[in-house]
């Protein structure tokens, strides 16, 4: 898996691999803080890196593990 | 490094060739997790499928798996349990592949009470031929060959497998990941047939005649028809129609065949 788009802030660093996205939105749904859009090409984009929780929800609901929420220790 | 679901899975494969949002991969990944949590060796693991959209799955993990045929999943689960009774085997269906095409398989599994763990994801209707009905497929639901809704009744899977005499029934959907990999943990553990349904969504074949065309759609279909059985049992929920329970459904103890056989072996050895 080859992070393409990686995004720290201190809670949490999201991993998304663009390449197997396919752009179903379950993600975006499911974010409680509204971090993530779909972009121009419809896959996923990480919009605000601040307000990420890390609560592994898109990660979870995921059907192409496109993206992975890696907390920080 | 933390733990990566995609270690897993054989590298080369993915990205799978499901539709965008297909909830198999979520159950898949489900199916991972729950594997990372029971802690066993890759060389103890088999993992057996039949064929569907569902069945493919066994293709994506890197585990010794077996493509089976339409509807013989379990027979070859059961040949490979009985030739080696320490090899953890786990069955993955599809809702036709179990109920109708292995349906007879299914129950005498269950009847038998051997030794495996079956998840069978339940998308509602034949997603890789073009959305045939199955005999999931719920009332009056549209699919390709009932345009004008289903009239037959579906079969309650959970139900037909605990009438047969299987010893862990559960059911979880895409939406309840953590409920689905606690009840695929607790099957693998329990010492007999053990038998999970995994709720899945099919957005293209099935939702979009339902109106649910999206994925986020269907996922918000399963979060408001899935009721959880702890609530019904303490009387904080009730079934309303179109609802059904998610969690464990049933649960007993009976001897393992695997076990009675060797059983059998050994009184006849000893005359």
């Amino acid at each position: 898996m080859t992070p393409l788009q990686t995004e720290h802030n201190p809670k949490a660093s999201l991993d998304v691999n663009i390449k197997w996205c396919k752009g179903c939105n379950l993600c975006v749904t499911v974010c409680p803080k509204g971090v993530l859009s779909l972009d121009d090409l419809g896959k996923v984009s990480v919009d605000k890196p601040e307000e990420c929780i890390g609560c592994g929800l898109c990660e979870e609901t995921c059907p192409d593990y496109a993206i992975r929420v890696v907390k920080d220790a | 490094m933390p733990f990566n679901v995609t270690s897993y899975f054989r590298q080369e494969m993915l990205p799978h060739i499901w539709c965008p949002g297909c909830g198999n991969g979520i159950v898949l990944r489900d199916f991972a997790v729950a594997l990372e949590k029971l802690n066993y060796s890759r060389q103890e693991v088999v993992i057996v499928s039949g064929i569907g959209c569902s069945s493919r799955a066994a293709g994506y993990l890197d585990f010794d798996t077996v493509h089976t045929t339409h509807g013989r999943a379990l027979p070859f689960a059961t040949g490979i349990k009985f030739a080696n009774p320490g090899l953890k085997v786990f069955v993955i269906m599809g809702d036709g592949d179990a109920s109708s095409i292995g349906g007879n398989h299914l129950i005498h599994a269950c009847r038998r009470n051997i030794d495996l763990t079956a998840i069978i994801f339940n998308n509602h209707i034949y997603g890789m031929t073009g959305g045939q009905f199955s005999p999931m497929t719920p009332r009056d639901k549209k699919a390709t060959t009932a345009p004008y809704g289903m009239i037959e009744q579906s079969f309650d899977l959970c139900r037909l497998a605990e009438a047969a005499g299987a010893t862990y029934v559960g059911r979880a959907t895409t939406y309840h990941n953590q409920l689905l990999t606690r009840l695929i943990v607790e099957g693998a553990n329990n010492r007999g047939f053990s038998l999970i349904e995994a709720v899945t969504h099919c957005p293209t074949s099935y939702g979009r005649r339902n109106k649910m065309a999206t994925p986020t759609d269907m996922v918000r279909w399963q979060k408001e028809s899935a009721v959880l059985i702890d609530r019904i049992k303490e009387g904080r929920a009730s079934l309303q129609e179109g609802q059904f329970p998610v969690g464990l459904l049933h649960q007993h103890d009976a001897p393992e065949f695997t076990a009675e056989y060797l059983e059998v072996v050994k009184r006849a050895r000893e005359k």
